[in-house]
């Protein structure tokens, strides 16, 4: 049984280096395209780490939403904006990226000696568990109008993409 | 303890996609790059929320309700942002954020 243990240990840390070279990848591609393709490989160690955290079902919405929707949604926005071999120019120069990279470098390091110094309190006691079921009458019962009002944000979301990318000159058939 | 049994991981993680994000923000310049810069931080509130719900939330329903409900936002406010490119690249024939200085209607 141990050796399944330190084999979920190596996928873990197989997972975190997926995240790292990934968001390596979606800042310093010179191809927007590159730059998304990174962002889908650091979303699946992202629901790797989640299934880690005990909750299968969004590691799936996860690979479905993220992976499966946004990305093919930023491929479409990378080809119709511009060519996708064209570079992302003008750039940054020298000197101020070394000092975007050094603070966010620095703001990286102070987090996480903060993160590393704080001392975590677990809830005293629990209710509920990890299952689908009780995740399922949380949504229906507890959540039920954030629910309901993120299916309603969704529709208007579509509703003004739509309306905004639709061709100005091109009339309603009314 | 193993590393993936520490809530410390996860939140380093957490951090570490916040300002990879950031970063990206700062050198990409160009609307898509941003955007993308942008989902890279929500994942890294993703993260967090289920670290947390993992680890010390009372109820693990909760945690997971709301990183569902980030996802959602998140796939709404990504195909605003693309519509919006889209509608700027077809009046600015650019889609550098400099080039974007005509307020004119």
């Amino acid at each position: 049984m141990i050796v399944y243990r330190y084999l979920a240990e190596c996928i873990f840390f197989g997972f975190i280096a997926l995240i790292f070279f990934g968001g390596l990848l979606t800042v310093r591609a010179r191809l927007l395209m590159h730059a998304v393709l990174g962002l889908a490989v650091a979303f699946i160690g992202v629901a790797g780490l989640f299934f880690h955290l005990g909750s299968p079902f969004m590691a799936m919405m996860q690979v479905l939403i993220y992976v499966g929707a946004v990305c093919v949604m930023l491929v479409f926005g990378v080809m119709v904006g511009q060519a996708p071999t064209r570079t992302g120019q003008p750039r940054l120069t020298g000197h101020n990226r070394q000092l975007a990279a050094g603070s966010c470098g620095l703001g990286f390091v102070l987090l996480t000696a903060t993160l590393v110094r704080t001392r975590w309190a677990a809830a005293a006691e629990r209710v509920g568990d990890f299952s689908m079921q009780h995740l399922g009458e949380s949504f229906l019962h507890r959540f039920v109008l954030a629910f309901e009002l993120i299916s309603v944000i969704l529709l208007i979301a579509i509703l003004g993409a739509i309306i905004i990318a639709r061709s100005p000159e091109e009339k309603t058939p009314s | 303890m193993m590393p993936s049994d520490n809530l410390t991981t996860y939140l380093v993680i957490g951090a570490f996609l916040l300002f990879v994000g950031l970063y990206g923000m700062i050198r990409h310049r160009t609307l898509i790059g941003m955007l993308i810069s942008v989902e890279l931080m929500l994942a890294g509130a993703g993260v967090n929320f289920l670290a947390f719900n993992r680890f010390t939330a009372p109820d693990p329903a909760v945690g997971q309700a709301f990183t569902l409900f980030i996802m959602g936002i998140a796939a709404a406010e990504a195909a605003i942002v693309i519509s919006l490119v889209i509608a700027v690249h077809r009046r600015f024939h650019s889609v550098d954020p400099q080039a974007i200085d005509d307020l004119r209607g």
